[in-house]
């Protein structure tokens, strides 16, 4: 579905740690269906515009909408999940002990999450049917049984973001999804985020400039809690603040 | 197996084999080598056995609860024991009443309230009088209890240690209030001298044969159940909660529902055990429901293997049973020993007999593997 | 002395000579006692005049009451402290009637020695006895020494005794001048006697010289029971403090190796028992070496050899037990209420039940800070001690190189280790210092408690609650937790009895972390979830 206007919507955000400004009167807006990338130095304020946006920390001042007009500060984090903000975080953070398919089964959504009916019911044929298509996207099909603990770390990831997608949100906050990745891994992490993209608004946030290549269309750079420069990756790129924080950056990843 | 695919299986499927021949042990077995053999045959069981084998599997009952909560969740309780006492201390009260003029001073009202001198039976004790409230009261007292304070500590989300270390200034406060002799519950003493149950004299062998029987068929119903929790979608949140909780938020559960839910059967299994405990022991005392008596729940069900049910069983059976032989010949050896358990089994053998002996059968398994592959190579 | 004439004896038979025998001999007997008595009566050397002191002293034994009370009455107002041999010789000789007479003036003289004495305790005590004894006449004997009296509060009994002595009186004037004056006073000790005047003036045959008594005892009664009021409180809260200072000791410990390491030790308790013990041992040391003139040394030798003992202890269970179990918090949970429950019997077997702590003397006593309040010495010392602690944490941790590193290691270990700070090491003296901690407390406690092998248990459960509420990671938080669990503790006990004042504080800490679950003052910003 595209429409027009913003997913999600930050004004004047300020965020205050002991004196120390984690973000210090951001301005963010992606638009639905769109593919942001966020880029920055450590420390930048990256991890802390997500855990705002999906309620993990409360902002001392601004204002979070989400799609029309839905005011985010306040709400509990799962109260910002059920309105469909799904997130992947930085670290794999899947259920080890579980089977791929129950980590799946597990996020898949749900008319009710409740104690009783995880009690009672069993899944749908349907439900089954959109894990089973779930594990085909991400890849995983032949790890149905394995025990989640024992993937490799790129398959972890998949996984996790596997896990989201079931959520069936409409934004996706994906954390340094290729972090540790093979570059097999990280071309193929590339290509399921964009055909992600193609139903889902996504935020990713990475360091690593020829994924964001491969993958962005704007780029968002943060530094000291503020948004220095927005663009296309050559702009920003080419940008001189952008040049100046990353100094030696470069080298690495360009 | 059964199919992963499907969540929910019946409680009663695939139970394996160690499962039936346990059942088989406890329930059909053990009580005719306490019937059939004549007494000084080496083949007969005691009726001190047996009866010490009861106890044994009351507190596996509530080892079963505890392993729900920790063993599964992760949530660490160090109070159990306040829920075992209150299941107890129900039937103990029902049980004081039925003593009637068999007492020591004759009279209606128990022996310890006489000392007191108090005049009349307290109003909270007179519900006891009847054997349904008693049953009851042993369940729905400890769930009540956990109800409002799990909703309390899991909603404003009191996580891990803190948790922990609240619980265990619970079953302390529970010891010192029953401790208190105006508190109506026997003081220090507790409540003991119990003379017969439902018309049946309990001093008779037949009727804790019975006893033991229904603990058995109870720890039965209560793996059952247990089981049945694990195996279903709720019981794989729980393994979610135990090992990814922020996850599990972000999937759209609410973790705080489902701590509460297994606080509560877990509170309920372990009053169960309470109401089982105390006709077949004989007696109950504050000493059994404080801050040691709950850690020593805790160490029975990571000795046994913790996350794995029978593990809880096979851990209370087995301290209880070590710390009945080892304190009858070396007394003031076993805090020694229940200590050095403690740290032993954290540091050397987190996952308990249970994960000795699985350790053991892949080590056996892979020797076996060898042994087999080894002559097909050598085939060619 | 005229001799006996044996009467001649006559023919006439035996009978005759025994019927006269008989007869002489009580004649005999008849003579003798006449002679002894009138040798009694003049036998005595013409006595000297007698002082009247030495009269009524002999008086005292008369069989006469009068007699007797008028011989006692002079023996007091002129008697001192020089007669009391003899009046024990008299009293030891004399009838029960006489003795229970004689004791009273035997106190009264021996407390009018006391008072005019040079121990300024024996002169306050003597002064609270010859309160008691009900004896107006010593209302002058304390007037005198109280204008002499230079301590405070050995006046202050004095007074307060002189005018409870005149309360019982006739003068009405007086009696007025002493209500008012215990009034002023505050004097919890005149309640009684002063409620007695109260219900005197309020009967129906009540004269106006009562009834105006009677309303200067009301006032006075009120005046007293408001300061009494104030004064219970102070002590409450200074009980309280003192209470709240050893928790705080221990808690800091706690706090240390939990909120900087994540490590929640159960052994704690023990530690601090440990260097309750190792105090203990100093002191058995130092009786069986040194000469008595040094025992109280022992207690100030006591507190490194607590600290090092429980920092050594501490040392041994992070290397064998700990270190494998950091970021696991349950499991170290367990693991260290293993090693409390070893300890504990160890030190059960070792020591046995109960083993007893002398204080030293220069601790003993305390400071009567105002009427009703009375501050021991040792628990003034025990608040000095914790200020001190956590003067010394704070600028160790915070101000010194050593607690740069530590800080650093706990918030970034990895990193920490790139710059070439031992983590390890760190690890296990941050640890064992925590331990030391604890060792101190149990040093301080052996001032105001038994010395037992479940001492520490006593204090655990709250410390721990101290750390729950106070939050982790900063040192503020410890502090004001463990003032507001310690004052409360104290509070509530006399109302509510210790054992339901923990049940209100237990329920007090659940509803508090409903508000804040991670404590008063959590460490904000983005932390690993412990």
């Amino acid at each position: 579905m595209s429409e027009r206007g913003s997913i999600i919507y930050l004004e004047g955000v300020v965020v205050d740690y002991d004196g120390f400004k984690a973000l210090n009167n951001l301005n963010f807006i992606v638009n639905y269906n769109e593919l942001r990338v966020v880029i920055g130095p450590n420390g930048a304020g990256k991890t802390t515009l997500l855990d705002v946006i999906c309620g993990k920390t409360t902002p001392a001042a601004g204002r979070v909408i989400f799609g029309k007009d839905q005011e985010l500060i306040g709400k509990r984090e799962d109260e910002i999940v059920e309105l469909g903000i799904g997130r992947k975080f930085q670290a794999p953070s899947i259920y080890a002990n579980l089977t791929v398919w129950e980590n799946l089964d597990l996020s898949l959504k749900r008319p009710s999450k409740g104690v009783f009916s995880t009690l009672l019911g069993a899944s749908t044929a349907e439900e089954r049917a959109k894990i089973d298509e779930t594990m085909a996207t991400i890849g995983l099909s032949d790890y149905a049984q394995r025990r989640a603990g024992s993937l490799s770390h790129g398959q972890k990831q998949w996984l996790e973001i596997g896990m989201v997608i079931l959520q069936d949100p409409s934004l996706l906050l994906v954390d340094e999804p290729v972090a540790g990745m093979t570059d097999k891994e990280t071309e193929q992490t590339g290509r399921l985020l964009q055909s992600l993209a193609e139903k889902h608004a996504i935020v990713v946030i990475e360091h690593d400039m020829e994924f964001v290549r491969q993958i962005a269309r704007i780029v968002t750079v943060l530094h000291e809690g503020t948004v220095i420069c927005e663009g296309t990756v050559d702009k920003v790129q080419s940008d001189e603040r952008v040049r100046e924080i990353y100094l030696g950056r470069q080298k690495v990843h360009g | 197996m059964a199919d992963p695919h499907d969540v929910n299986p019946q409680p009663g499927r695939d139970l394996g084999l160690a499962f039936w021949l346990t059942g088989f042990v406890l329930l059909v077995l053990m009580p005719l080598l306490n019937v059939l053999p004549p007494e000084d045959s080496w083949l007969h069981l005691s009726d001190f056995s047996l009866n010490r084998f009861g106890k044994f599997l009351a507190f596996a009952i509530l080892a079963l609860g505890l392993d729900l909560i920790w063993g599964y969740t992760g949530v660490l309780s160090l109070g159990q024991g306040v829920f075992f006492g209150l299941g107890a201390y129900c039937m103990g009260m029902h049980l004081m009443l039925t003593i009637g003029k068999e007492s020591v001073y004759g009279s209606d009202l128990p022996d310890f309230m006489v000392w007191n001198q108090v005049k009349e039976l307290p109003l909270f004790w007179k519900p006891f009088y009847s054997f349904p409230v008693a049953v009851l009261g042993s369940m729905l007292v400890p769930t009540a209890f956990a109800l409002v304070f799990g909703f309390l500590a899991f909603r404003s989300r009191i996580k891990g240690v803190y948790f922990a270390i609240i619980t265990q200034a619970l079953a302390l406060v529970a010891w010192l209030v029953f401790n208190r002799n105006e508190t109506n519950l026997g003081g220090t003493n507790g409540l003991t001298d119990f003379k017969q149950l439902l018309g049946f004299r309990l001093s008779e062998p037949g009727t804790q044969r019975a006893l033991y029987v229904l603990t058995v068929l109870c720890l039965g119903g209560a793996f059952l159940l247990c089981r049945w929790i694990t195996r279903s979608r709720a019981g794989r949140v729980l393994i979610a909660v135990r090992d990814s909780e922020p996850r599990v938020v972000f999937s759209g559960y609410t973790p705080a529902n489902y701590k509460l839910l297994v606080f509560v059967v877990a509170a309920a299994l372990a009053g169960l055990a309470g109401m089982l405990y105390v006709p077949q022991v004989g007696i109950i005392t504050p000493a059994q429901i404080g801050v040691l008596p709950s850690l020593e729940m805790v160490i029975w069900v990571a000795v046994g293997g913790r996350g794995t049910l029978a593990g809880a069983v096979l851990g209370a059976v087995s301290v209880n049973l070590g710390r009945s032989v080892l304190t009858n010949y070396f007394p003031e050896l076993w805090p020694f020993i229940l200590g050095g358990l403690f740290v032993v089994v954290v540091l050397l053998f987190p996952d308990g007999l249970i994960g000795i002996m699985r350790q053991a059968r892949e080590r056996f398994g892979q020797l076996k593997a060898k042994a087999t592959a080894l002559p097909e190579e050598e085939l060619g | 002395m005229r001799n006996v004439h044996v009467t001649r004896l006559s023919c006439s038979g035996v009978a005759a000579i025994v019927t006269r025998l008989s007869l002489g001999l009580l004649v005999l007997a008849g003579i003798v006692c006449l002679v002894a008595g009138q040798a009694r009566a003049a036998g005595a050397p013409p006595s000297p005049v007698l002082t009247p002191l030495e009269q009524a002293l002999t008086q005292i034994a008369s069989d006469d009451d009068a007699v007797r009370e008028a011989a006692l009455r002079v023996v007091i107002e002129q008697g001192d402290s020089t007669i009391l041999p003899r009046l024990e010789e008299i009293r030891a000789n004399a009838d029960r009637s006489v003795r229970l007479a004689i004791k009273p003036v035997m106190d009264l003289l021996r407390n009018r020695a006391k008072l005019e004495g040079p121990d300024p305790d024996a002169r306050r005590s003597a002064a609270t006895d010859l309160g008691t004894l009900g004896k107006p006449l010593a209302i002058p004997w304390l007037e005198q020494a109280a204008a002499k009296e230079s301590y405070k509060w050995v006046r202050y009994t004095m007074l307060e005794s002189a005018a409870l002595l005149k309360l019982s009186g006739q003068d009405q004037a007086a009696k007025l001048g002493a209500v008012n004056s215990l009034g002023d006073l505050a004097s919890q000790n005149a309640v009684p006697a002063l409620k007695d005047i109260v219900a005197a003036g309020s009967g129906a045959e009540a004269t106006e010289a009562q009834q105006s008594l009677a309303d200067a005892a009301n006032a006075s009664i009120e005046r007293i029971e408001t300061w009494a009021v104030w004064s219970t409180a102070i002590e409450t809260l200074f009980r309280g403090i003192s209470l709240s200072s050893i928790l705080l000791i221990m808690s800091v410990g706690l706090a240390i190796v939990f909120g900087l390491m994540g490590v929640i030790n159960m052994a704690h308790g023990e530690l601090m028992m440990v260097g309750a013990y190792a105090t203990f041992m100093t002191q058995e040391l130092f009786k069986a070496f040194l000469p008595a003139t040094m025992f109280d040394y022992y207690f100030a030798v006591a507190m490194p050899m607590a600290f090092l003992v429980a920092a050594g202890c501490g040392l041994l269970l992070e290397v064998t037990v700990i270190r494998f179990l950091y970021g696991r918090p349950l499991e170290t949970m367990l693991a260290t209420w293993g090693i409390s429950l070893v300890l504990m019997q160890a030190a059960r077997v070792y020591f046995g039940d109960l083993t007893a702590v002398a204080a030293p003397a220069w601790l003993s006593g305390g400071l009567q800070v105002m009427v009703g309040v009375y501050l021991p010495n040792n628990r003034l010392f025990i608040i000095l001690l914790s200020v001190i602690c956590v003067i010394t944490i704070y600028a160790i941790l915070f101000r010194s190189g050593l607690g740069l590193r530590v800080r650093a290691v706990t918030q970034n270990r990895n990193m920490s280790a790139c710059l070439g700070i031992p983590t390890r090491k760190v690890d296990a003296y941050t640890f064992a210092f925590g331990s030391g901690l604890a060792g101190v407390a149990g040093w301080a406690l052996t001032l105001i408690g038994n010395v037992e092998p479940g001492l520490g248990q006593n204090y655990i459960v709250d410390s721990f609650m101290v750390v729950v509420t106070g939050g982790v990671g900063k040192l503020a938080g410890t502090i004001v937790a463990s003032m507001g669990i310690g004052g409360l503790n104290k509070l509530l006990e006399p109302s509510l009895g210790a054992v339901y004042g923990k049940v209100c504080i237990l329920v007090l800490v659940i509803l508090f972390l409903q508000w804040r679950p991670s404590g008063l003052f959590a460490i904000k910003g983005r932390h690993a979830d412990s």
